[in-house]
C-alpha cells in the first residue's frame, strides 16, 4: 500500500534528521551558562510538548467534523493522531524528569506543566482504551469522537488552572507574545528540531492511518476479529 | 405567537426530561439498594480515611478538604456507573429511545436523576464527615454547599455523558473512572482549594477565581454534553 510506504519513508527521514538535531544541538550549539549540558534536552522536550498538545487539538477537530460528516477517514485520522500524541506525551514525560533531576534536584514535582502533560497522556490512554473496548465500528467512532471533543475542551481548563499555581517550570522563551529571547544559534537548532518533530508526527500519523485502514479492510472481510 | 410556541416547546422539553428523571428516581426509591450501598460506601471511605492517617502527626482539619472530596469523587463514580446500567436490562434503553421525546430531554432527565442521587449521598456524607473528623462546617455551611453544588454539577454532567458510552462497553465499571477522572480532577482542584480556604475561616470572595473557573467548567460541559449526547445513543 502506497500510503503506508510513504509514511515509513517520512518517518525514516524524520529519524535520520533527529540524529542531525542531536549532532547540531551537542556539537554546534553553545552550552547554556546556568544549566550546562542539561539544557540540551530543551531541543527535544519542547517540540515534543508542542506536538503532544497540538495532536489533541487535531483529534478534537477531526472528531467535530466526524460527527457532522460521518466520514471514516476523519475517524481514522483522529485515532492516528491520538496514537502519535501518546508517543509525544510519553517523550515529554520521559525527558522532563531527566532534566528535572539535575536542575530541580527531583525527578518529579507536581509542577503545573508536568501535571498538564500527565493529564494529556492519561486522556490519550483513556481515548485509546475506549476505542479498544467498543466492538462495533460505528459506535466506536462516535464514542471516540465524543471523548475527543471533550478532551480538546478540557485542555484549556487544565491550562488555566495549572498556570494559576506557582511554577518551577521555565517560562516560555520562544512561544510568547514578545519576540523570542534566545540566541540565534539556539533558536535555529530549536526550529530545526521543531521541523523534525513535525515531520515525525506526519510520518507516524500516515503510518497509523494506513494501518487502521488495512485493519478495517480485514475486519470487513472477516479475516480478523476486533482486537 | 412564535414566542408562545417557543415557550411551549421548552416547557414540553422540560416536562419530558422530568419524566425521564422521575422514572429513574422512582426505580431508585422503590428498591433503595443503590442509594443505601452508596451511603454505606461513603461511610466506609470516611472510615478508611480515619485509619489511613496518623492522628498524632496530621490534624484532621488539614486533611479535611481532601477527605471530603475524595469521598465524594468515589461516591459519584458509583452513582454514575449505575445511571445507564439501569437501562441495559430488558433493553430498556431501546424503549426510551423509541419514546417520542428528544434525545436532549433524555440526557437532561438522566442528568437530573444523577444530580439528585449524588446530591442525596453528599447530603448524608457531609454531616457524617463533620461528625467523624470534628470539622466545624456550620459557620460556612452556605458557601460550602454552594461549592459542592457547583463542582457536582460539572462532573456529573460529564459523567452522565460518559456513562452512556461506557455502559455498553466491556469493562464498564473500570472504564468509566479511567475516562472520567481526568475530567473530574480540574473541578476537584478548585473545589478542594475553595473548601480549604472556607474551612480556614477565610471569606468566599477570596476564592473568587476558583469559583469562576468552576462555573465556566459547569456551563461549558453541561452544554457540550447536552449537544454530544445524541451521538452516544443514535444507531
Amino acid at each position: 500500500m502506497r500510503l503506508l510506504g510513504a509514511g515509513r519513508w517520512i518517518t525514516a527521514v524524520g529519524l535520520l534528521l533527529l540524529a542531525g538535531v542531536y549532532v547540531r544541538a551537542l556539537a554546534f550549539t553553545p552550552i547554556e551558562r546556568a544549566q550546562g549540558l542539561a539544557q540540551k534536552i530543551f531541543y527535544l522536550h519542547v517540540p515534543a510538548a508542542i506536538w503532544a498538545e497540538a495532536a489533541m487539538v487535531l483529534v478534537g477537530l477531526a472528531s467535530i467534523f466526524y460527527l457532522f460528516l460521518k466520514d471514516p477517514r476523519l475517524d481514522r485520522f483522529a485515532e492516528a493522531s491520538a496514537e502519535a500524541g501518546t508517543v509525544f506525551a510519553a517523550i515529554v514525560l520521559t525527558t522532563g524528569p531527566i532534566w528535572g533531576k539535575p536542575i530541580w534536584g527531583t525527578w518529579w514535582s507536581w509542577d503545573a506543566r508536568l501535571t498538564l502533560t500527565l493529564f494529556l497522556f492519561l486522556l490519550y490512554v483513556g481515548y485509546l482504551l475506549l476505542r479498544s473496548a467498543v466492538a462495533d465500528p460505528g459506535a466506536r467512532a462516535r464514542y471516540a469522537a465524543v471523548l475527543g471533543i471533550c478532551g480538546m475542551c478540557l485542555v484549556p481548563f487544565i491550562h488555566f488552572s495549572v498556570y494559576m499555581f506557582r511554577t518551577l517550570h521555565p517560562m516560555p522563551i520562544v512561544l510568547k507574545p514578545s519576540s523570542p529571547s534566545l540566541p540565534g544559534s539556539m533558536l535555529a537548532t530549536w526550529l530545526f528540531s521543531l521541523g523534525v518533530f513535525t515531520l515525525l508526527y506526519v510520518g507516524f500519523v500516515i503510518q497509523r492511518y494506513a494501518l487502521s485502514y488495512l485493519r478495517e479492510q480485514l475486519e470487513a472481510a472477516g479475516e480478523v476479529g476486533h482486537v | 405567537m412564535e414566542g408562545g410556541g417557543a415557550v411551549g416547546a421548552v416547557a414540553e422539553f422540560v416536562r419530558h426530561a422530568w419524566s425521564v428523571a422521575r422514572k429513574d428516581l422512582l426505580v431508585e426509591f422503590r428498591s433503595r439498594t443503590a442509594i443505601l450501598s452508596a451511603v454505606v460506601f461513603t461511610v466506609l471511605v470516611l472510615m478508611v480515611f480515619n485509619f489511613g492517617r496518623d492522628p498524632t502527626a496530621v490534624a484532621a482539619v488539614d486533611l479535611a478538604p481532601s477527605i471530603l472530596w475524595v469521598t465524594f469523587t468515589f461516591a459519584a463514580m458509583l452513582a454514575l456507573n449505575r445511571a445507564f446500567q439501569l437501562e441495559l436490562e430488558n433493553q430498556a434503553l431501546e424503549g426510551l429511545l423509541l419514546a417520542p421525546i428528544s434525545r436532549g430531554s433524555i440526557y437532561l432527565g438522566k442528568l437530573l436523576a444523577n444530580l439528585v442521587f449524588v446530591g442525596a449521598v453528599e447530603a448524608i456524607g457531609l454531616p457524617l464527615f463533620a461528625l467523624f473528623f470534628n470539622v466545624r462546617i456550620l459557620p460556612v455551611i452556605l458557601p460550602l454547599v454552594a461549592v459542592i453544588a457547583l463542582a457536582t454539577v460539572g462532573f456529573v454532567a460529564v459523567g452522565t455523558l460518559f456513562s452512556a458510552m461506557t455502559a455498553r462497553t466491556r469493562f464498564a465499571e473500570l472504564l468509566l473512572p479511567v475516562l472520567l477522572l481526568p475530567f473530574m480532577i480540574p473541578p476537584l482542584i478548585w473545589a478542594v482549594l475553595t473548601t480549604a480556604s472556607l474551612l480556614a475561616g477565610r471569606p468566599l470572595s477570596e476564592a473568587g477565581g476558583w469559583l469562576r473557573l468552576l462555573a465556566a467548567f459547569d456551563i461549558l460541559f453541561v452544554v457540550l454534553a447536552f449537544v454530544l449526547f445524541p451521538a452516544t445513543v443514535s444507531e
